[in-house]
């Protein structure tokens, strides 16, 4: 699954980033494989959408999200 | 005295600039890097009786991978020895929160060997985020020394700048070295250059951009034997570079950082919930944007109107007190006049950076883009588009530079393309002072004046024609480049009123005496065009005039028998044949050829228009009256009647909504594109549509 697939509030690991072209600014802000992400729960708009990647708070497109992988962290 | 030169780097978000406003006070000037606009804002402060401080305030950056222009101007001066500015000591700004991702930028600047000094900033939220640190093992593991500073509580400016003065003690030794990434690789380079620090080689290689004194090529055709390197080998070591240089950080913090995660929710949740929200959040940046508009109508017309009387005023006493003659004439008629033109626009052009910079201050611009960015892909922009949207309402060439953080070409191209049209504060003038002409100063409900209504109009026609053509040239334009978008959300903060200050008081400054030059030229050289002729006509007006009067056996009074020499005089002079010129493309607008050749000159800026008419409309007229009256007091030549009326006046306000009359955007947008193609089809799309539309218009209402 990817960070696309998660629901608001979820929590997980990111695994893998599926894609060549990930911008390297994106892992400069830490979304690196390792890294926990969580999708944070506020209003219901869901592109972009609004991330916290290792204690930085950030916002991708969705199409950006389908290509960092992750595991779901059991809660 | 002896002088160091400290360089301040740092992830954006981290009030970087706010310690560079600590540290140098007002004791800093704003230029230019040579060659490019990106701006250098460099101060100097007193480390000791004996030691001087010349500090840099870098542009934000992440890491030492320049993605854009700003950030390739600090890797140049950490890269280049030669520079004058070369820092002997480099101080990271970093802020508490973030303290895990500044630290990555912290570690590359640290494998350059350059003597560097961590500085913490925020340190008062501390408690209140239940963060806690363990400084003396920090500093061992970095290899530096440590400053815990707030730029909001002015704490810790004396213990930086101590450590700034020691700065030979510090260690230049890399804390997390890039070499462990591929150490065979390395091992090479530095047996190849065995002077050159391998870092630095590194960045070299990786980056886009060329370095002044560093030839990659140069480089590269001696690590040929062995380069296994191509471009996405490149990449994918600079991805491992990343990792290798998190996992010491998270390594690092383990050791030395707590957090209580209890404590460190709370106010950003609460108001993100409220301003991000998909229906409230749009509702909240329409009031506010409605808010600064009426506030920028209201409050600022009472200076101005004061700064209007006093420059007619003074210009009155001038002309009384000082010796008759063309000098005095060129002084009273063309200088103050024209200085009058500029200084009048202070007050509204100060409100206006005080709420962007307000906005930007606080972290609510990023929400903004948050809320946006769906909408604006739509129409082939991006959320980041807003920023320099917005800013262009004050001024489309910082708004221009501002583009630059939006990462994919297309969608910056057409933000680019489309800024111009958004209402910058040269039109505001001309807006203000022609809608104070035709439209009623009367209330709507009794609370939205009809004047300040039409100018939120005007905005947003400005702002949906940007948005319109956007659509249309992203229907155009085709591209393969797979889009992206990354922005951070930062902490909300209450902004430092002596921020805000400063870059009031920065852009205002440059305005007056970026544009003011500008104005002040053209007044004088208008001035020289309107107080002399091509020939005898000219001269002789007096006598012409009389003569015609006695023939037709006209009763006229002396003020009549005045106002008609001098209107004959300029109808005489060099600018009165060149406004007849083009009389002929004005007229179906509405326009005669005084409004014309203010129109023209508006080219150059388009604040320009009100100085002109000022200046035109004051040669040769004996009582010194705010430039308003005397507009309001021209009559249209061919059809009688006001000459600014309700038809003209809508005609004029669309010509310059829609134009695009300012010759230092078409050269910004040429340095940012690197093609004549994108102001020229800028130039001749805008002046052309609006052309069409202002002739449309007068002919409907006339």
């Amino acid at each position: 699954m990817s960070i696309a697939d998660l629901k608001s509030g979820q929590k997980a690991t990111i695994t893998d980033i599926s894609s060549e072209s990930i911008p390297l600014k994106l892992l400069e802000m830490g979304c690196l494989p390792g890294n926990a992400v969580e999708v944070i729960k506020i209003a219901k708009i869901k592109d972009p959408l609004y991330l916290n990647i290792n204690d930085t708070f950030l916002a991708i497109r969705l199409e950006t999200a389908k290509d960092i992988l992750v595991k779901l962290i059991d809660q | 005295m002896r002088q160091i030169n400290v360089a301040l780097v740092g992830n954006p978000n981290t009030g970087k600039t706010s310690v560079f406003n600590s540290l140098t006070g007002l004791n800093q000037k704003v230029g230019n890097y040579p060659g490019i606009t990106v701006e250098k804002k460099e101060g100097v402060t007193k480390l000791s009786r004996v030691l001087k401080a010349h500090i840099i305030d870098l542009p934000g950056t992440y890491s030492l991978n320049a993605s854009s222009l700003d950030e390739n101007i600090v890797i140049e001066l950490l890269l280049n020895k030669n520079d004058k500015d070369y820092p002997n000591v480099v101080v990271v700004v970093s802020d508490i929160e973030n303290l895990k991702r500044n630290l990555l930028l912290f570690t590359q600047i640290k494998d350059l060997g350059l003597p560097t000094i961590l500085a913490i900033n925020m340190a008062d939220r501390m408690d209140r985020k239940g963060i806690s640190l363990d400084i003396p093992k920090l500093e061992e593991q970095l290899k530096t020394k440590i400053a815990l500073i707030s730029s909001r509580k002015n704490t810790g400016f004396d213990k930086l700048k101590n450590l700034i003065a020691n700065y030979k003690q510090l260690s230049t030794e890399a804390c997390c070295n890039a070499s462990r990434v591929d150490p065979e690789y390395f091992g090479n380079l530095k047996k190849t250059f065995p002077d050159q620090n391998t870092y630095k080689l590194w960045l070299v290689i990786t980056q886009d951009a060329n370095f002044g004194n560093l030839d990659r090529n140069q480089i590269k055709s001696k690590t040929k034997s062995f380069e296994p390197k191509s471009q996405s080998e490149l990449k994918r070591l600079q991805q491992k570079e990343i990792i290798a240089r998190y996992t010491f950080i998270n390594d690092t913090l383990k050791q030395t950082l707590t957090k209580d995660i209890n404590a460190a929710k709370g106010l950003r949740a609460s108001l993100d919930r409220l301003l991000m929200h998909r229906i409230w959040g749009y509702l909240i940046f329409a009031v506010i944007l409605l808010l600064i508009f009426q506030v920028i109508y209201d409050w600022a017309a009472y200076p101005m109107d004061l700064i209007d009387e006093s420059f007619a005023s003074f210009s009155e006493w001038t002309k009384n007190t000082l010796p008759a003659g063309q000098f005095t004439n060129l002084i009273a008629e063309g200088i103050i006049p024209g200085i009058g033109g500029i200084v009048i626009f202070i007050p509204q052009i100060a409100f206006l950076f005080l709420f962007i910079s307000i906005l930007e201050e606080s972290g609510y611009m990023s929400r903004v883009v948050f809320l946006t960015d769906k909408i604006m892909k739509k129409f082939g922009l991006s959320g980041k588009s807003i920023v320099p949207l917005v800013s262009g309402t004050a001024c489309a060439i910082p708004a221009v530079m501002a583009s630059r953080n939006i990462e994919n070409w297309k969608e910056r191209l057409i933000t680019i393309l489309v800024i111009p049209f958004t209402t910058c504060s040269a039109r505001l003038p001309v807006y203000l002072i022609i809608i104070a002409l035709v439209i009623p100063d009367k209330s709507f409900l009794g609370v939205f004046n009809y004047q300040g209504l039409v100018l939120l109009l005007l905005y947003f026609i400005g702002f949906g024609m940007a948005v319109f053509s956007a659509w249309l040239l992203h229907k155009v334009m085709k591209t393969s480049q797979k889009t992206y978008f990354v922005v951070e959300m930062p902490n909300y903060k209450v902004p430092l009123p002596k921020n805000v200050l400063i870059t009031v008081v920065d852009k205002t400054k440059s305005f007056v005496f970026g544009a003011g030059k500008i104005i002040l030229a053209i007044s004088i050289i208008l001035w020289v065009l309107a107080s002399y002729g091509p020939n005898d006509k000219f001269k002789n007006a007096e006598d012409i005039v009389n003569t015609e009067v006695k023939t037709e056996n006209l009763d006229l009074t002396q003020e009549e028998l005045d106002t008609k020499i001098s209107s004959y005089k300029l109808r005489h002079s060099y600018i009165g044949y060149m406004g007849k010129g083009i009389e002929p493309v004005v007229q179906p607008l509405g326009y005669d050829w005084k409004i014309g050749i203010a129109v023209i000159s508006s080219f150059a800026a388009r604040e320009v228009f009100v100085g002109t008419l000022a200046t035109i409309y004051s040669v040769g007229s004996e009582n010194e009256e705010t430039i308003k009256k005397r507009m309001s007091k021209e009559v249209n030549p061919v059809f009688g009647g006001k000459l600014f009326n309700l038809a003209s006046g809508i005609s004029l306000l669309l010509f310059y909504a829609f134009a695009m009359q300012c010759m230092s955007t078409l050269a910004v947008v040429k340095r940012e594109t690197n093609t004549w193609k994108w102001p020229i089809f800028q130039l001749v799309f805008m002046t052309g549509f609006a052309y069409i539309v202002s002739l449309i218009a007068y002919q409907l209402l006339k």
